[in-house]
């Protein structure tokens, strides 16, 4: 055999078609975007973005089951790996919902009619007069998506650093593009862009280190290093640590939290719903994957550093999120102490703390997705109403939004017959099956904390006087709606009939490698 | 794990039956639940085309869970003593890994006194709130939120697991929010509302906890297995259980020291005060401490806090009756009391569990009755609520009189009526165990004595000192016929479960039953006791019986300043968890490099348009974040390194 000659990978595209169903409709959502004519490309960009959507989902079901190392070893199709990724599709068909919106704004969509014309500028002025919409928005939601997909199945260190980043920078370009308070946006993405940025280059750093130690970017052959030689494994120990900061970093766990409220009450809320919903399914998908696949023999060296993590997380959210005033830095925060439980399943380093952690993400996904569906459609005259004393009163003037909001408040706070209660008693359960008392007090405080502010808005909702400046229900358009429909369906069934997700969970099984 | 904790008394120990499967009338024990549940739906959803008959489909779907509770009850008595315990699964609700948790209900003895209390005296208090509610404008969400409630405590009660309990649990948590903020234009009764919500979260803590622990002890949270194997724990696990179930208890009971919510909870309508603030769900505590009477006879120290708790808070309660002027306040002071006596009678083990239960059957009728009674009064005094303003109702109000007048004579335990019964068998048993909370039980009963006669005195007898738009007359047939029908209840309940329902030997194969020798002829320590309350009765009435000023007088005693402020509870709380919470997470706010100072500073510089101060200060957090990154990094390698370390 000539040894100059380069083999081609052998790819099975059958196997990888959903990935690329969602790939292809970006890039024609890109070339739609030159050439179709400006009236047509909404119409066009949702048809692809929905369809893509529904498209890769049927395609992965049809290969449930499917448990095979495809593209030379690149990406591992298992259980699951599976069943994030068919999360990560079903939360990012909510949250196109969420983006397709634009009946709350008299001015058009959530989206600035052109990201390139500077804020307040006669520029914008004119564009907004004009009625534009910009679409750029699909193409760049469906990369991220893709870069989400590859994510929670890459199977080596380069892979999962390209999926990082093909998932990260449509976010950043997402969240600098609000219509309104378009400084805070922008701020926000700026913020976002450089300490993701920063986060990278700590990942990136982590697996040269791991690289240089074991001298292979494949999960595997890192597991087989690092068992071959045990003891000896400082420098890989430094790797280990600095990969945790760049996963860390993107599921806004303490200390790597500071960006989270900043950027979800900056980007426009739809975006903040994909973000906050499916970017944790995604990261959490990495952490589990190579903690659990790659550094599995190295488990007594990070568990220990999670479960104070998990620890400093719960706390730290909960505690914060009990001062603020903004509706959408509460949630913000609750959803760094919500990372924190999931971090708990993680931490357990076993197939129901992978299990719970899965539950809990789904669960987490779609309470989230609910929360600021609701908050797109509260509003006052200037936009979407912020402060939480303008929601005063809200449950009685609009009482089924205010019947959901307190439904996904309660799930938060983890109280039985919703969703929240079931994820919260998994996680828990996982860390005393291997014996975390202390974590789970620390859970156990922090929730009441929680529940303090979750019930506070409930208070306040029912509660409390309307104020002259208040907010009122906007009625969206049946995108909006369906989306809290399903939002509210979803947290309620997996409160009261949780068995076949969890069936599921189970029949997944764990990681190949 | 076989330790020590083997049950105190062997041979009285509760006969734990494997569960004989619902057939027959049984079959149906799920529409106890399903009926007011389908109330609540229907009234809770179906909106404004719902308000006309809406209360009165909220009323019958509880009389008809009455009605089906009475057949079960005598079915249940129709099969032999040791095959009494009914189960019913309705489906898997959870069940993962190694770790089951069906959807079951279960219906035992112990339950089925609480089904009836529930639905009894539920239907009685729908059907008074029928008029009580007459004019409000929300009746039908009333009625709603009412069915909703006595849905969620009969889940409860039936529960045959501690996680599907811990669901009803919170299920009248909720209930008990949403009324007592019902009338939530008063910003007193939704600062009542979230307080409640507050302080029964502190003690819902105490239940998951235990529930955590059970499962990690037992494997399991079937009341069933869990109290067969409960012999093998160690006693130090039963202790932490068993003190973890205390705090849940103390939270919902309204026992020292998450007492303070319940006296603002009267900011509820009066008739939620009664079901749920004085009959039912104020009594979970006991149930849950009863119910678990298996975990505690491992634990003689948990069992002994129990008993403490209980005597604190009686006293407590009963200082706090004596002195407050509103009429509900005064009332709930007493529920916190006479809940005292039931968990002092719960902390004297096999001894006590019974009479607890048998206080809990009768104090939810007299009080109820006398709950119920003070809502006629007070919608007869146009929403007065200050006792200083009454006087004299008795001849204008003579069917609340005498409806009043004989729950009080029961709740101070005069003979026959039925608190003397059920107070007397708790003094015996306490008397049995420890001089101590015997001599206490005393005492708290001739304070009962005087905080009732001042409260009857001052309301129905001595001058009147009405406003003068004031013209209070008889109410309606809807509210006096149940007040009626509680008014005998009060005299009676008591002989007719002691004599003719025997709840003594009925609930012995669920709880145990000890007796001890007494060293005095039991006729000794009720004449003590009613010596005791004939003494505080009396010295009320001399006290009150003639002029008793308008405003409340402030040259008064320590002690009677404290029980006006409630023993300074809020004051105690603020202290002792509000401030500290506050300041550690402000602490955290200023270390979460103002986080929120930089937006109000953004949002500032967005108005104003000056873009070099917004640019100064984004460059500056950027950085600092990133900062705190890289302090992150290291925490994070430096972990890993010293967990290397041998």
């Amino acid at each position: 055999m000539n040894t100059d000659m380069l083999t081609a990978p052998s790819v099975d595209y059958m196997a990888i078609l959903p990935l690329l169903i969602v790939a292809g409709a970006a890039v024609i959502g890109v070339i739609v975007e030159t050439f179709a004519p400006r009236g047509a490309r909404r119409t066009i960009q949702l048809f692809l973005a929905f369809g893509s959507l529904v498209a890769a989902f049927v395609a992965l079901v049809s290969e449930a089951g499917l448990r095979s190392l495809e593209v030379e070893g690149a990406i591992a199709f298992d259980g699951p790996g599976m069943l994030l990724m068919g999360l990560i599709l079903l939360a990012s068909f909510v949250a196109a919902m969420l983006i397709a919106e634009r009946q709350l704004d008299p001015a058009g969509d959530s989206f600035a009619p052109r990201a390139s014309a500077l804020p307040g500028s006669r520029d914008e002025r004119e564009l907004t007069a004009r009625g534009y919409l910009q679409t750029e928005v699909w193409p760049l939601f469906l990369f991220a998506v893709l870069g989400m997909m590859l994510f929670v199945i890459s199977n080596n260190l380069l892979m999962m650093f390209i999926s990082l980043e093909v998932m990260s920078l449509p976010l950043y370009l997402l969240a600098g593009m609000a219509r309104r308070r378009r400084l805070l946006s922008q701020e926000a993405a700026m913020k976002y862009f450089i300490l993701g940025a920063f986060s990278s280059a700590f990942f990136l750093f982590g697996s040269a280190l791991v690289y240089g130690f074991t001298g292979s970017v494949e999960f595997a052959a890192i597991s087989d290093a690092l068992a071959a030689q045990p003891g000896q494994t400082y420098l890989v120990i430094g790797g280990v640590g600095l990969i945790s900061v760049g996963l860390l970093f993107k599921i806004g766990a303490v200390p790597f939290h500071q960006w989270v409220p900043d950027v979800y009450q900056g980007s426009p809320s739809a975006v903040t719903a994909f973000m906050a919903a499916t970017v944790k399914v995604a990261a959490f998908g990495a952490i589990l994957r190579i903690f659990y696949v790659a550094f599995g023999g190295l488990r007594w060296d990070w568990e220990i550093l999670l479960w104070i993590i998990a620890g400093l997380t719960m706390v730290v959210g909960s505690i914060v999120a009990v001062v603020q005033t903004d509706i959408k830095r509460m949630i913000a925060y609750s959803s760094i102490a919500q990372a924190g439980f999931i971090l708990m399943g993680v931490a357990s380093a076993t197939p129901e703390g992978l299990g719970a952690s899965i539950f809990y993400l789904t669960a987490y996904a779609f309470t989230t997705l609910g929360i600021f569906a609701v908050i797109m459609i509260v509003r006052d005259g200037s936009g979407e109403a912020g402060r939480l004393s303008q929601w005063a009163g809200l449950g009685r003037r609009s009482p089924v939004v205010g019947a959901a909001f307190a439904i996904f408040m309660l799930s938060l706070a983890g109280i039985p017959l919703t969703s929240g209660f079931i994820a919260k008693f998994a996680v828990f359960s996982s860390a005393l099956a291997v014996d975390q008392v202390i974590p789970v007090i620390i859970a156990v405080i922090s929730s009441v904390i929680a529940a303090f502010f979750y019930g506070r808005v409930i208070v306040i909702m029912y509660f409390r006087e309307p104020e002259s400046d208040g907010a009122t229900v906007t009625v969206p358009s049946a995108f909006t709606t369906l989306a809290l429909a399903i939002s509210v369906a979803v947290t309620v069934l997996l409160g009261v009939l949780p068995q076949p997700v969890l069936d599921l969970i189970e029949q997944a099984g764990v990681f190949i490698r | 794990m076989i330790g020590t904790g083997a049950a105190v008394m062997t041979d009285t120990a509760p006969v734990v039956a494997p569960l004989a499967e619902a057939t027959g009338v049984f079959s149906y024990l799920w529409l106890l639940i399903a009926l007011p549940l389908f109330g609540a739906a229907v009234l809770l959803l179906g909106g404004r085309r719902t308000n006309r008959w809406g209360h009165l489909l909220g009323s019958t779907t509880v009389v008809l869970a009455a009605v089906y509770a009475v057949i079960l009850l005598v079915n249940l008595m129709a099969r032999p003593e040791d095959d009494r315990a009914i189960g019913q699964t309705l489906f898997e609700w959870v069940f993962v890994g190694g770790f089951t948790a069906p959807a079951a209900l279960q219906l035992d003895q112990l339950s089925m006194v609480f089904v009836l209390l529930i639905t009894i005296v539920g239907s009685l208090i729908h059907i008074y709130s029928i008029g009580y509610m007459d004019h409000d404008p929300d009746r039908r969400k009333f009625f709603g939120f009412l069915n909703l409630f006595v849905a969620a405590m009969l889940l409860l009660v039936l529960a045959d697991n501690y996680l599907l309990l811990y669901v009803g649990w919170e299920g009248v948590g909720l209930a008990s929010y949403l009324l007592i903020g019902f009338w939530q234009w008063k910003p007193s009764a939704a600062a009542a509302a979230k307080k409640a919500f507050v302080m029964n979260r502190v003690g819902d803590v105490g239940l998951s906890l235990a529930i955590m622990l059970i499962f990690i002890t037992f494997g399991t949270v079937t009341f069933d297995e869990v109290f067969t194997e409960a012999g093998q724990a160690s006693e130090s696990t039963l202790t932490w259980i068993g003190l973890l179930l205390l705090l849940a208890a103390a939270g919902k009971s309204a026992q020292f020291p998450l007492q303070a919510w319940l006296l603002d909870a009267m900011e509820g309508p009066t008739p939620v005060s009664a079901l749920i603030h004085a009959a039912t769900m104020v009594t979970a505590g006991v149930y849950l401490i009863v119910r678990s009477n298996a975990i505690y006879d491992g634990t003689i120290f948990a069992l002994t806090t129990v008993l403490v708790i209980g005597v604190i808070t009686m006293f407590l309660g009963a200082i706090i009756a004596s002195a407050k002027d509103d009429i509900k306040k005064s009332l709930a002071g007493s529920t916190m009391s006479q809940i005292g006596y039931m968990v002092l009678a719960a902390g004297l083990g096999p001894v006590g569990y019974v009479f607890a239960i048998f206080h809990l059957l009768t104090h939810g009728v007299f009080k109820a009755n006398l709950f119920l009674g003070a809502g006629s009064v007070i919608h007869a005094m146009k929403d007065q609520q200050d006792m200083r303003r009454y006087g004299a109702l008795r001849a204008v109000m003579i069917i609340t009189f005498l409806s009043f007048a004989s729950a009080t004579l029961a709740i101070m335990g005069i003979p026959p009526f039925s608190g003397f019964w059920s107070k007397d068998s708790i003094i015996h048993a306490a008397f049995e165990v420890s001089l101590v909370a015997g001599i206490s039980g005393m005492l708290a009963a001739g304070l009962t004595g005087f905080y009732m006669t001042r409260m009857f005195t001052m309301t129905f007898l001595g001058k009147a000192r009405w406003e003068d738009d004031q013209h209070p007359h008889e109410s309606k047939p809807v509210m006096t016929i149940p007040l009626i029908i509680l008014g005998i209840g009060s005299a009676f309940t008591g002989m007719a479960l002691l004599f003719w329902g025997d709840i003594v030997s009925w609930l012995t194969p669920v709880t145990g039953l000890q007796e001890n020798e007494l060293p005095l002829p039991t006729i000794a320590y009720e004449g003590m006791t009613l010596a005791l309350v004939l003494i505080g009765a009396g010295w009320a009435y001399a006290m009150y019986r003639r002029d008793v000023p308008i405003e409340a007088p402030q040259d008064v005693n320590i002690l009677t300043k404290a029980a006006r402020n409630s023993m300074y509870d809020d004051a105690i709380n603020d202290v002792l968890v509000v401030q500290p919470t506050y300041s550690v997470s402000r602490a955290f706010v200023g270390l979460d490099n103002k986080g929120i100072d930089g937006v109000v500073n953004g949002l500032a510089a967005l108005v104003g348009g000056t873009g070099a101060k917004l640019r100064r200060w984004q460059t500056g957090f950027a950085r600092s974040y990133a900062l705190a990154m890289v302090g992150g990094a290291v925490l994070v390698v430096v972990v890993l390194a010293v967990v290397r370390l041998p």
